[in-house]
């Protein structure tokens, strides 16, 4: 049997980690934390997540980069800012969880989960066509979660196509959607805070 | 009254079409006027915040630089999620100066200038606020008697830029279904999350939190839920029969837009109010009685 350790040494941390969370907007107020728990508790999906959000903002101040980074909670955080609200100390945890969201994306430290790889699949098509289709939407969520869902999101398609509340012909798009694009384009990507120190990757997991 | 900017979004154009319908239609026969911006786009929902931040705010803010362009009217985004992007994206730029510069600068490139005058307002809150409660009881000529409603906010009105009074025990929606004679339940999780974006990206824990409200509206003996929001619509609405069969329980419920509730109170034509393009409508549909 292989033994391992399971606490990460101070050096293996990333001390900058949280330096460049509290930098960005709405991530300024994360030093006020007194680990309560109130997120946690109000969150209505804090019970799948496989690390609460009192953990999340804990794993932040302490600098487990990776450990947040490479969390499933960031992406079942359903954005509905309850948290956000009820924190007794204003911070806003909801647009922390959008940091870490994009951090993470740019780190691509996400390749097993579904929703950012739908996000990224929006954003793409937005640019595009400066609007959201849905019915092309929802083709790409089931080719990227398996042909069961596709299986079961039949006869719902099916049922809002008869309502004409769906079609697969019709494309949602601006008369002139480069128009967006030259406001997108004129804006540096900022995916994510450029790192103060650029911390070096690391091998060990959560 | 000048009337106001009528940012629809992506939604209403495709599964959210019976809000859009009955928006306009109520809004017409109040004589107010709803002037679509001209080649709005996607207002980046929260897809696009998860991905890079100034280009989110940059979506939303161009859509209100069009607004401030035109005549700088009030600018009505029925769908909640649209609301909050675009009150978040004004809110983020006038909080924040860096973004603010790096966003200006972009939508000046584009000849939009971004000076943040417009205000971002819900239909629900402009229908009970500028138009008044006696007002739309006047219009009422079929009063929904009978009719038991689970009045629900979701989240996106409500939080963190509140868009409807009294975000902690909001009574909008309650406000409402007493104009139009309807009753509206006590439904303590109304604003609660429906599971967002959650019933396409991580489905089981989306469609429990469906189940969830669905099980309360149904504990509740509700003849329908009201929405304000056209996610929330379609993750009560499109689920159920599969809720049904996975948990062999009951929770088949119309799911109604709010602009619904009001035209049917207001005797106008189910085609006009996209009742018909709902998966299921309520067993006392105004169009079995007609004419109170």
């Amino acid at each position: 049997m292989q033994v391992v350790r399971t606490v990460k040494y101070e050096e293996e941390l990333d001390a900058g980690f949280t330096n460049q969370v509290a930098s960005e907007p709405g991530g300024d107020a994360i030093w006020n934390c007194l680990q309560c728990g109130t997120c946690s508790a109000i969150c209505p999906v804090s019970i799948y997540m496989d690390k609460t959000p009192r953990r999340i903002i804990g794993l932040i101040r302490g600098g487990f980069r990776d450990e947040v980074l490479g969390s499933l909670s960031i992406w079942i955080c359903t954005s509905c800012y309850a948290c956000t609200v009820e924190c007794p100390q204003q911070i806003r945890i909801t647009d922390i969880m959008y940091i870490a969201k994009r951090m993470a994306m740019k780190e691509s430290q996400y390749q097993r989960f579904v929703v950012p790889a739908v996000e990224e699949a929006f954003v793409k098509m937005v640019r595009k066509n400066g609007r959201l289709t849905e019915s092309r939407m929802g083709i790409k969520v089931v080719r990227k979660s398996g042909l069961r869902s596709g299986v079961a999101m039949f006869p719902i398609a099916w049922r809002l196509m008869r309502k004409h509340r769906m079609s697969l012909l019709h494309v949602e798009r601006m008369q002139d959607p480069a128009s967006l694009r030259a406001v997108l384009d004129a804006l540096e990507p900022r995916h994510a805070p450029t790192a103060p120190a650029a911390a070096p990757s690391r091998a060990a997991g959560a | 009254m000048t009337g106001y900017l009528y940012y629809p979004g992506c939604s209403l154009k495709g599964s959210g079409a019976p809000y859009e319908k009955s928006l306009l239609a109520v809004f017409s026969a109040l004589g107010q006027e709803l002037k679509e911006i001209p080649d709005w786009n996607c207002c980046g929902a929260t897809a696009y915040l998860s991905v890079d931040q100034d280009m989110a705010v940059a979506m939303a803010a161009r859509n209100l630089a069009i607004a401030e362009k035109l005549d700088g009217q009030d600018v009505v985004a029925p769908c909640s999620g649209c609301y909050l992007s675009l009150a978040k994206a004004k809110a983020t730029l006038a909080e924040y100066p860096d973004v603010r510069a790096r966003v200006t600068a972009a939508l000046g490139k584009a000849s939009l200038p971004y000076e943040g005058r417009v205000a971002v307002r819900h239909p629900l809150e402009v229908l009970l606020t500028d138009v008044g409660p006696e007002v739309l009881k006047k219009r009422v000529t079929r009063p929904l008697k009978n009719l038991r409603v689970a009045p629900y906010y979701g989240c996106a009105i409500l939080r963190p830029y509140p868009g409807v009074p009294s975000p902690q025990a909001p009574h909008s929606l309650e406000d409402l279904c007493r104009v139009v004679g309807a009753t509206p339940v006590d439904y303590p999780n109304k604003a609660r999350c429906c599971g967002g974006m959650l019933t396409a990206g991580v489905q089981s824990v989306g469609l429990r939190l469906v189940e969830i409200l669905l099980c309360e509206a149904k504990a509740a003996d509700v003849d329908a839920v009201v929405t304000t929001c056209p996610l929330c619509q379609y993750n009560l609405e499109v689920y159920q029969e599969r809720i049904c069969k996975a948990k062999g329980k009951d929770v088949r419920l119309p799911i109604l837009y709010f602009t619904q509730l009001l035209g049917m109170a207001f005797g106008l034509d189910d085609h006009a109010l996209g009742m018909d393009q709902l998966l299921r409508v309520p067993l006392v549909a105004p169009c079995a009685g007609v004419k109170a």
